[in-house]
């Protein structure tokens, strides 16, 4: 198939990678052509997904972040998977303003905002084993 | 990326930097919460001229701050936001707790102007 490409990039789950790994995945994305406003939107989701890791999947211990960026014609996916503490309930998880951590002035608006930012969004977990967050946007459809 | 806390009377005036995300917004918790511990602040206006990112972390910092200064109505604004900032604030469910302006003196955003 033309036009398909694919990355995966292996990162420490320390907070100054949230900036690394929003900004590789707009550099991914470069060549499908994106509007300004499709690559604020994928920043805004990758960067919740990777600060849900560190904060929630690993608990602020340094382990590693896994990222796999896929593009088929128009279509960006984004995995972005932890090995760690996993999520026993997904859908109260992705509810609006549920936090596990208000006293860390947790929002509880990060699948929120994945969700309004891409056009897909699933997650796959098991408690002690880690969580996957899957994510879709097709490009330049504006 | 070091934000600048500026206060006048009984206001802090909080530039927020380019990037709001986790460890930025953890660094201007850490240091209002400084300021308001040895000042007397009633009001907090959060400086958006400068930020062209902010994920939902931004958005935890500000209802924090809402708390910390008692939930008063009208403890906070938020000045000089653009289209994007906006509509996260907005997401977030930010009109709730606050005034937000396009710029300095008070003009909101128009409804339905930022899709």
């Amino acid at each position: 198939m033309k036009n398909t490409n694919e990355m995966k990039i292996i990162f420490d789950s320390r907070p100054v990678n949230e900036g690394l790994a929003r900004v590789t995945v707009a550099a991914f994305c470069t060549q499908m052509n994106p509007t300004l406003e499709e690559v604020a939107d994928l920043k805004t989701a990758v960067s919740e997904a990777v600060t849900n890791c560190i904060i929630h999947g690993y608990e602020g211990e340094v382990r590693k972040i896994e990222m796999v960026c896929r593009q088929r014609e128009r279509e960006l996916t984004v995995d972005i998977t932890d090995h760690g503490v996993g999520i026993t309930d997904i859908e109260k998880a992705m509810e609006p303003l549920y936090t596990t951590k208000p006293d860390a002035e947790r929002s509880g608006m990060g699948f929120t905002f994945m969700e309004a930012f891409m056009d897909e969004v699933s997650v796959v977990s098991e408690p002690g084993q880690g969580t996957t967050v899957h994510m879709k946007k097709i490009i330049g459809r504006q | 990326m070091i934000p600048d806390f500026e206060i006048q009377g009984t206001t802090l005036r909080i530039h927020l930097p380019r990037e709001l995300d986790h460890p930025a917004a953890d660094s201007i918790r850490k240091e209002s919460d400084k300021i308001m511990g040895r000042n007397y602040i009633r009001r907090i206006v959060f400086d958006f001229s400068d930020t062209a990112f902010m994920d939902s972390s931004g958005i935890g910092l500000i209802m924090g701050r809402y708390r910390a200064l008692g939930m008063r109505a009208g403890c906070m604004s938020a000045v000089c936001v653009n289209r994007r900032m906006e509509r996260l604030l907005r997401l977030g469910g930010m009109r709730r707790y606050m005034s937000i302006q396009e710029n300095e003196n008070g003009t909101g955003i128009q409804e339905g102007s930022t899709e």
